[in-house]
């Protein structure tokens, strides 16, 4: 008895080492990964942010085809970046939409003037209701929808030129 | 220059430890080990030239004169006496790399990486001081400044220590330290140099940019880094298998130095984060807090079981056990923070290659003294033994209760972890440690309060109970006046602001009866520490079951209420710091009939690197501190304010310092009983 609880300190650590251990392996990715995945959209229905978009609601994005929903904001410096690319999925035929969160009508307006205007619907989500109801935690992300309305992928911080192909290759999976 | 002084200074105190690690395990292993007997008791005092009385010996003890081991005895004394000198020189060479450090920040020298990517020209000149070490590689070389100024101190002032034992204990100090310096010279640089050096620097962390940065750290390190000592004590100890009650009382003042600077860094990063955060709570169960605190209930029982093992002989495996656990939890804190593995605002560098490096230094020493105590604890032979009910009875559940709160922190810190290596990403907040560690620590205060009301070695409940009649009258009347006059409380708000009196009223017990001039320091020690977690409780308790909170958004002009104050949001003004611009909020306090009073709460922007931080304005009063924050504004021109009535907040801390006062006390009372024995001890020698 004696000898097994002086050797217990040492077992105890033992474990905890192991843990450690794997926790420095997952440390690869810091983003939190939305828990939506796999799982239809949540109902929401959101006014337009802007004249001349219609608002978003959670049935438009259960109409048949995959779709892109982008959610980002005019006062986000990598949603700028990620403008172009945005634009180039959309010269493919990738249907886009967005969610604009706590912005202003006219500051989404001149974001669109100046940095081109990719989007079907445009969604506004004055308290982040609905991001934090896809399971989004920043600005920008996006998520690639199904025709059924089930959330295929998330894809977290701003498209890169060379992220361009594997959102295009994923769309047409979810064809 | 500077920076390449200081990295030569660097390699040379990490060379020196290595030679002090050589010299005493070489002097060990050729010092004889001295019949026990010879390491207590009456000899215990004329120790100084012990190394080189005990070479003679084996030539007598042998019959004949070996000339080997009459050789080695010789060299061995000469190795034993050069460890403390090295150990003093490790030390100043790397206080010397720090101060050039301290230096190359103060001038911003920006060919220096560490002060390119922390510091910044326009940084005021206090940030510049203490941004030193608000950054990895800097806190780290803190680190191992204080580890190797707590070796120098016990290579100086310690003299009643076994000669063999200190040798040990330099030693594992010296290991200690090589570890980290290893980890601080191939991992953590702090000189390296940038080529071409920027134009400016990146700047500090505005969170970081407060007066508390400049003691705040140190503080903490010191004790969190000199429970080293311990962990070294109890090493040396176990190597010469010598754990007894001079053991003990040499090791008391040590751990009680780093328990009152730990003590001090914890109540001063507590009261930080409640002004500097701004969201009005004075402790968050962070995974950094709960590092600091983790070695605190550690350190504190060891304390307690060390006075167990001094006084009467008793738990000496379970002492050593905890002197190793309390600094393993000082480098599992390290660990934590450094590696990035949890987030937090301690977290400076994310670099999963440094955590393995700190992994690896943790395996190999926790790893290793847990080891060395299972293949060498069992020949501690078994203390004296004691009855349930006794002063030792109390320690013995102090200490179970300290450490099964430990546990709980640890398990709850740890969990994230362990459930995110399974693929799960969870967060364990204040719900799980405050109904896990709340009831038990209020358990601990009962404990408190009845240990010192019981004899050593045996006593009776009933005489204990005759002893703290007063207490236990005033607990029951505060019972019934809290359950008459306050209902609705929540139930741990009243049992903690209940026993905070009877407990308080408890921890002036051991003085009644005495003359108090006459009264030992170390006995004012342990009261004014009791009566400060009393104070503490009270604080927390009044906080958790008084406080009122408004959130409202306000346009100038509007007045709200909270607690006893109308307070009238007058305007919003921009200011400029000199290196942040804010938006202040000018409010009017007032409350009753009282004299007005201006808060201006701010919203800073910092512009190296962009931030936005938060600085509650704050009124403290005798009877508790009205705390105000400012938010964002909303399209129509309304501004969010945050208004707190705290009522006695403001005992949590002063607890908390009464409760590091009360170890000082006690600790000069100690050195000075001791050193008052040594020279009674002298005279009789003399005599």
């Amino acid at each position: 008895m004696r000898r097994a609880l002086i050797w217990l300190p040492l077992a105890v650590f033992a474990a905890f080492l192991l843990v450690f251990l794997l926790g420095l392996g997952k440390r690869d990715d810091p983003a939190i990964r939305s828990q939506m995945i796999g799982k239809p959209v949540p109902a929401f229905a959101l006014a337009p942010a802007v004249p001349g978009h219609p608002g978003l609601a959670a049935a438009d994005l259960a109409r048949g085809g995959p779709r892109l929903v982008n959610v980002f904001a005019s006062w986000c410096l990598p949603c700028r970046a990620e403008a172009p690319q945005l634009m180039a999925l959309k010269r493919r035929g990738i249907p886009i939409d967005a969610v604009a969160i706590r912005d202003r009508g006219e500051d989404v307006a001149a974001f669109l003037r100046d940095y081109g205007d990719p989007f079907e619907r445009v969604g506004a989500d004055p308290r982040s209701q609905v991001q934090f109801a896809l399971g989004s935690s920043g600005v920008p992300e996006t998520f690639l929808v199904d025709g059924r309305g089930i959330i295929r992928l998330q894809h977290i911080g701003d498209i890169r030129p060379e992220e361009v192909d594997a959102i295009h290759a994923a769309w047409e999976r979810a064809k | 220059m500077m920076a390449e002084f200081a990295l030569a200074a660097l390699w040379l105190a990490a060379a020196l430890s290595l030679l002090q690690l050589v010299l005493g395990a070489l002097a060990l292993r050729e010092l004889p080990i001295l019949p026990v007997s010879a390491a207590h008791g009456e000899g215990d005092h004329a120790k100084h030239g012990g190394g080189a009385d005990r070479a003679d010996s084996p030539s007598t003890a042998y019959g004949g004169p070996p000339p080997h081991g009459f050789a080695a005895g010789r060299t061995s004394a000469v190795l034993a006496r050069a460890v403390r000198p090295v150990a003093v020189a490790q030390a100043v060479l790397v206080g010397a790399a720090f101060l050039l450090l301290i230096q190359l920040f103060l001038r911003t020298d920006l060919s220096v990486q560490l002060v390119a990517e922390n510091s910044h020209t326009l940084k005021p000149w206090l940030y510049k001081f203490a941004g030193a070490w608000g950054n990895h590689e800097g806190s780290m070389l803190l680190w191992v400044t204080v580890l190797a100024v707590a070796g120098a101190a016990v290579a100086l002032f310690e003299r009643s220590l076994p000669e063999r034992t200190l040798l040990a204990t330099l030693a594992a100090q010296a290991a200690i330290g090589l570890g980290f310096y290893a980890f601080l010279l191939f991992a953590s640089n702090p000189f390296r140099r940038l080529d071409p050096p920027p134009l400016e620097g990146n700047g500090l962390n505005p969170l970081l940019q407060d007066p508390g940065l400049a003691f705040h750290p140190p503080t903490l390190y010191f004790g969190y880094v000199g429970i080293s000592i311990a962990f070294s004590f109890a090493v040396g100890a176990l190597v010469t298998r010598d754990v007894g009650p001079a053991f003990a009382r040499a090791m008391r003042p040590w751990v009680l130095i780093a328990w009152i600077f730990l003590t001090l860094g914890i109540t001063a990063g507590s009261y930080w984060a409640y002004y500097e955060l701004g969201w009005g709570g004075w402790w968050f169960w962070d995974p950094v807090e709960n590092a600091s605190l983790m070695p605190w209930l550690a350190a504190t029982a060891l304390l307690h079981s060390v006075t167990v093992l001094a006084t009467r002989d008793s738990l000496r495996a379970w002492t050593v056990m905890l002197a190793v656990v309390a600094f393993s939890m000082s480098m599992v804190g390290t660990f934590l923070v450094r590696s990035g593995i949890l987030t937090s605002v301690h977290a400076f560098a994310v670099d999963p290659r440094r955590g393995a490096f700190i992994l690896l230094l943790l395996a190999l020493y926790i790893g290793g003294a847990l080891a060395l105590f299972g293949a060498r604890v069992g020949t501690v032979k078994e203390g004296t033994t004691f009855e349930p009910v006794s002063r030792e009875g109390a320690l013995v559940l102090n200490n179970l209760l300290l450490t099964v709160i430990l546990g709980l922190v640890l398990v709850g810190t740890l969990y994230p972890l362990a459930t995110e290596a399974m693929g799960v990403k969870v967060s364990v907040g204040p719900p799980y440690f405050n109904s896990a560690a709340g009831p038990i620590a209020l358990a601990l205060v009962l404990a408190m309060a009845l240990g010192p009301a019981l004899r050593w070695r045996r006593d009776r409940l009933k005489d204990a109970g005759r002893r703290l009649r007063v207490p236990l009258a005033a607990t029951a009347l505060a019972l019934l006046a809290a359950m008459l006059l306050l209902p609705g409380m929540g139930l741990l708000p009243l049992l903690g602001l209940v026993l905070a009196l009877g407990v308080g009223t408890a921890s002036l017990a051991p003085l009644w009866g005495r003359n108090l001039r006459r009264t030992p320091l170390f006995i004012w020690g342990m009261v004014v520490s009791h009566l400060g977690i009393a104070v503490s409780l009270a604080g927390m308790a009044s906080n958790a079951a008084f406080t009122e909170e408004r959130l409202v958004a306000a346009r100038p002009g509007e007045t709200v209420s909270v607690g006893p104050y109308a307070v009238r949001f007058d305007a919003v003004q921009p200011v400029a710091g000199p290196n942040w611009t804010a938006i202040e909020a000018r409010l009017t306090a007032r409350r009753g009939g009282g004299r007005p009073f201006l808060l201006r709460p701010q919203a800073r922007a910092f512009f190296a690197p962009p931030t936005e931080t938060s600085e509650a304005a704050i009124a403290t009063r005798l009877d508790g501190q009205l705390y105000t924050v400012i938010g964002r504004t909303d399209e129509s021109g309304r501004w969010q304010l945050r208004l707190w009535w705290k009522p006695f907040v403001t005992l949590i801390w002063l607890g908390g310092f009464m409760v590091a006062l009360g170890g000082f006390l006690a600790l000069v009372g100690r050195v000075r009983r001791a050193r008052r024995a040594r020279r009674r001890g002298d005279e009789e020698a003399w005599a």
